[in-house]
């Protein structure tokens, strides 16, 4: 009896729940695995179904995993396009053999070669820049240079940032192997972990709220963590925002490092048409512009004009370094942040 | 002698519940088994590099927040267990209850709001600031982004385990040994050490064990405080380095572990079997605690209550105030409804699973099927992302294997069948949590004695009716038990949740985890408020449900007891 009732509620419990995957009927459709938040996108992709009356399924999630997901459906997976938010992943995922060239002048007009892949097979859609920044009034700005000199011991116990589990970092770290090759890339991370404030923890914001309230003088952070916090509801986020001032590193050299958010066709689409048509319409003005707003990043598209929030910071010069060079050297950089006890 | 070889075969074959029970734990360590296989990977750059740098640091800093939420647990949960039932101070009845209720609260939703509380930056140490204008380094404080920290929070969150398993153990220890043990003069606190203890230690140690897979397998909020245990350095090695035979190598070091955690565990309990059912349910006896002893019961239970949920809960109030607004929407309904529906169905099936595992294991003696539930209890103990895709490589494997078979022979395409819909995704959940429901089952079909099922059995009920006939009604508390634990933990379960669901398919915890990883803490408290809310109806249905099924047990042998002392 009671296994009888036990059994009844969970099928009662399972169809209310599967009605949701019946709503995948045909159609002109296209199916997204987004590493990209479905807050930060939805609204594009429902301007985009409202347009055109293609519908966009989503699932969104952590990037390596929904790349294992890719790899393991294999020629069977349903996903149509696939969004990252850093372009180390997306170049796993043409490694990794699941992503198929596209062939397209609106895309290849609208995106700066160094923000796509060179055989198409992934497309920056927004840019994030990681600059230094740095506590009004307790740093003077003509004291910082290049991410290099961050290593200086004048910086002993001033500098915030987040763990080197975080694929900003290793990126970060990937751009200096390039920059400067192994050995000395080794030496500054040893010299940076003697001049944390304290050990690595939390998210980006938490490093400018630190740099803030005086626990460091230096947050290394992604711009857009800092327009969230000028942006935000709450006073005390806004308060700890307006203390903190961005500097951009390396403008006599290579450039301040950046990394995009973009998204590359599956080999596996059945929707090509479709996803071609959503690939152009997120570098359409308007979309570029909602896209990066949204987030406040830096759209990919030059002609478009940034938001009130990043025009506060200035214009700076971006390291040209090809972004699918730093996806490659990214485990080296893991094993070289490692070895200096970045944890 | 075909016939004595038939018979003879007989005896070797598995008998029906045997190969079920097999079989059923064969598919659920059936992800856990496909990680494992990585190991077998070459990995041996990668893994020399680990042992050189890192690993030293996650064993210790694993075993240092396992003791640490070992300690912190069992003093929480059996000190305020041994209070709430069998002593008497003002607020009991009320902290029955409510201590279980940091339960509904996800580690990691508890781990950010304590940062946004206590962090440098927080509100705490920026008023202390302001009112001894402190700088930088002028102070000391504890430092709420650490091992310790860690050990706090999950320490918080995790007690309940030990207490509920405890309380239910404290409520059915014999009346008649607790009287036994005063007559011969053991004061109450000995009664406690030397009489109720002892009796309890094999629940109390499956509720330990819960909690300490549990820490293991975490992934939130160790990450989110910068700790470096085995589940960080496992993700960190599959994607940071990417390398699967090493991150698998990882693993699989976890997983001793774990085995130490089972073997650990098993030998406490081997000695004795613990039975303890009473012809007459007698009301234990009570110490009524007056003065500063009730003062400090009542502090007792009311500080784990508070810093475990009420303070949290409040903080996630406030910002949800502030941004409700904003972060409500018309989709928030279906998230509830999804996470509700799914895991209501998640837990009933994960208790019918570990109610035949339980059974199948207890009819037979083999040691085959001891080792077959233990294997497919391991999932509880592996991170969310680990199960995720261990589940995900062979379900694509099987699917895409038909597909291809199709197309060769028949020449259609049946694409995906089970990858990617929701019963995939309630299997993953089956192989992390049925270790819940099975500890729970296991314990509450413990107090079955087995004469009781050998007279059912010589009665003619077949071993089928046995367990709806007289194990249910026995064991319905444990039953529900099972239910509340594995739905509470599939409303806060993420990863895998992320990895496998299907398209435009979302639950709180999903909606609370995008915004908190995007360091959106106020944005979203309402999502973790709403998850808090919805698991915290399940426990207060338990905790009432149980509260009855005792008060009637109780009427029952207060109106017998008139009779009893009868000359």
């Amino acid at each position: 009896m009671f296994a009888k009732t036990m059994l009844g509620a969970t099928a009662l419990c399972l169809t209310a729940g599967l009605n949701v995957s019946v709503a995948l009927a045909a159609g002109d459709q296209v199916n997204i695995y987004s590493a990209r938040q479905e807050r930060l996108i939805r609204p594009l992709l429902d301007r985009f179904s409202a347009e055109t009356g293609i519908e966009v399924n989503l699932v969104t999630g952590a990037a390596d995993a929904l790349l294992k997901r890719l790899e393991a459906e294999g020629r069977n997976s349903p996903a149509d396009i696939f969004i990252t938010t850093d372009a180390g992943r997306l170049h796993r995922a043409k490694a990794a053999g699941v992503l198929q060239a596209v062939k397209s002048t609106t895309l290849t007009d609208a995106i700066p070669a160094a923000y796509r892949d060179p055989d198409g097979y992934w497309y920056g859609l927004s840019l994030r820049a990681r600059p230094i920044m740095y506590a009004k009034g307790r740093v003077d700005p003509s004291q910082l240079s290049t991410y290099e000199d961050l290593a200086n011991a004048k910086w002993k116990g001033r500098i915030c940032i987040r763990s080197s589990n975080n694929v900003y970092n290793q990126s970060l770290v990937a751009s200096l192997i390039v920059a400067d090759g192994r050995g000395q890339t080794e030496a500054w991370l040893k010299g940076l972990v003697a001049n944390f404030a304290r050990p690595p923890a939390g998210g980006d914001r938490d490093q400018i709220k630190a740099a803030a309230a005086g626990q460091c003088d230096i947050a290394i952070a992604n711009t857009y963590y800092l327009g969230g916090m000028l942006n935000a509801t709450e006073a005390a986020q806004r308060q700890a925002a307006s203390k903190i001032g961005v500097f951009w590193p390396n403008q006599e050299g290579r450039g301040a490092h950046v990394n995009v958010s973009g998204a590359g066709m599956t080999k596996a689409a059945n929707h090509t048409a479709a996803a071609l048509k959503l690939l152009e319409f997120f570098v359409s003005k308007p979309a570029q512009q909602w896209y990066a707003e949204a987030n406040y990043e830096y759209p990919v598209r030059p002609s478009v004009t940034w938001s009130a929030t990043v025009l506060s910071w200035g214009k700076f010069k971006a390291d040209p370094v090809n972004l699918a060079k730093l996806g490659e050297l990214n485990a080296e950089a893991v094993r070289l942040m490692d070895r200096a006890g970045w944890r | 002698m075909s016939r004595w070889r038939f018979n003879e075969l007989r005896r070797y074959l598995p008998r029906p519940w045997t190969a079920l029970v097999f079989a059923v734990a064969l598919l659920l360590a059936l992800p856990v088994l496909t990680v494992m296989s990585f190991v077998l990977h070459p990995a041996g750059a990668v893994w020399r590099h680990l042992v050189q740098t890192v690993l030293a640091g996650y064993v210790l800093n694993s075993l240092a927040l396992m003791l640490g939420v070992a300690f912190g647990a069992l003093v929480i949960g059996v000190s305020t267990a041994w209070l709430t039932t069998l002593c008497r101070f003002p607020g009991r009845t009320t902290f029955e209850w409510i201590l279980l209720l940091p339960l509904a609260m996800p580690a990691y939703i508890i781990a950010y709001t304590y940062t946004g509380m206590l962090d440098f930056a927080g509100p705490v140490q920026s008023t202390l600031r302001t009112w001894f204008d402190w700088q930088s380094g002028d102070y000391w404080f504890p430092q709420i982004r650490s091992l310790g920290g860690a050990v706090c929070m999950l320490s918080l969150v995790l007690y309940p385990y030990v207490y509920l398993l405890a309380r239910a153990a404290f409520l059915e220890q014999s009346v008649h040994a607790i009287d036994v043990s005063r007559a011969l003069g053991c004061g109450p606190w000995q009664s406690f050490y030397r009489v109720s203890l002892p009796a309890a230690r094999p629940a109390i140690m499956a509720g330990l064990s819960l909690a300490l897979m549990e820490t293991l397998a975490d992934y939130g909020t160790v990450q989110y405080f910068g700790v470096s245990t085995f589940t960080t350095g496992i993700f960190r090695t599959w994607f940071g380095l990417g390398d699967s035979g090493a991150a698998a190598q990882l693993a699989a070091v976890m997983m001793l572990f774990v085995f130490a955690l089972i073997v650990i565990e098993r030998r406490s309990r081997r000695r004795a079997r613990y039975y303890h059912i009473e012809s007459r349910t007698r009301p234990l006896p009570a110490y009524t605690l007056r003065g500063w002893r009730a003062g400090t019961a009542l502090i007792a239970c009311a500080l784990p209550f508070a810093l475990g949920f009420l303070l949290p809960s409040s903080q996630l109030l406030l910002w949800s105030l502030q941004t409700a607004a904003e972060t409500v929407d018309a989709h928030f309904l279906r998230l509830a409804i999804n996470t509700l529906a799914l895991a209501a169905g998640t837990a009933l099936l994960a208790v019918l699973l570990s109610l035949l595992m339980a059974y199948g294991r207890r009819l037979s003696e083999s040691v085959a099927a001891a080792f077959a539930v233990r294997l497919a209890g391991m999932g509880y103990a592996v991170p969310g992302v680990v199960i995720a895709v261990g589940v995900m490589l062979p379900f694509t494997w099987f699917d895409n294997t038909i597909d291809a078979w199709m197309r060769l022979h028949l020449g259609i395409s049946t694409g995906l069948l089970l990858s990617g819909s929701l019963f995939m995704l309630m299997f993953a959940y089956m192989v992390r949590f049925l270790a819940v429901a099975l500890q729970t089952v296991e314990a509450g079909l413990g107090k079955v004695t087995r004469s009781m099922d050998e007279v059912a059995r010589s009665l003619g009920y077949r071993s089928l009716s046995v367990i709806g006939k007289v194990h249910v009604p026995i064991m319905r508390a444990s039953l529900l038990t099972a239910v509340m634990l594995v739905f509470v933990d599939v409303m806060k379960e993420l990863p895998a949740t992320l990895i496998l669901r299907p398209f435009n398919f979302n639950t709180l915890a999903i909606r609370a985890y995008e915004l908190a990883s995007d360091e959106r803490l106020a944005d979203s408290s309402t999502a973790a408020l709403a998850i808090v809310l919805v698991g915290v109806i399940p426990v207060v249905v338990l905790s009432l449900s149980i509260a009855r099924s005792r008060r009637r047990a109780l009427g029952q042998a207060r109106l017998e007891e008139p009779l009893a002392v009868a000359p």
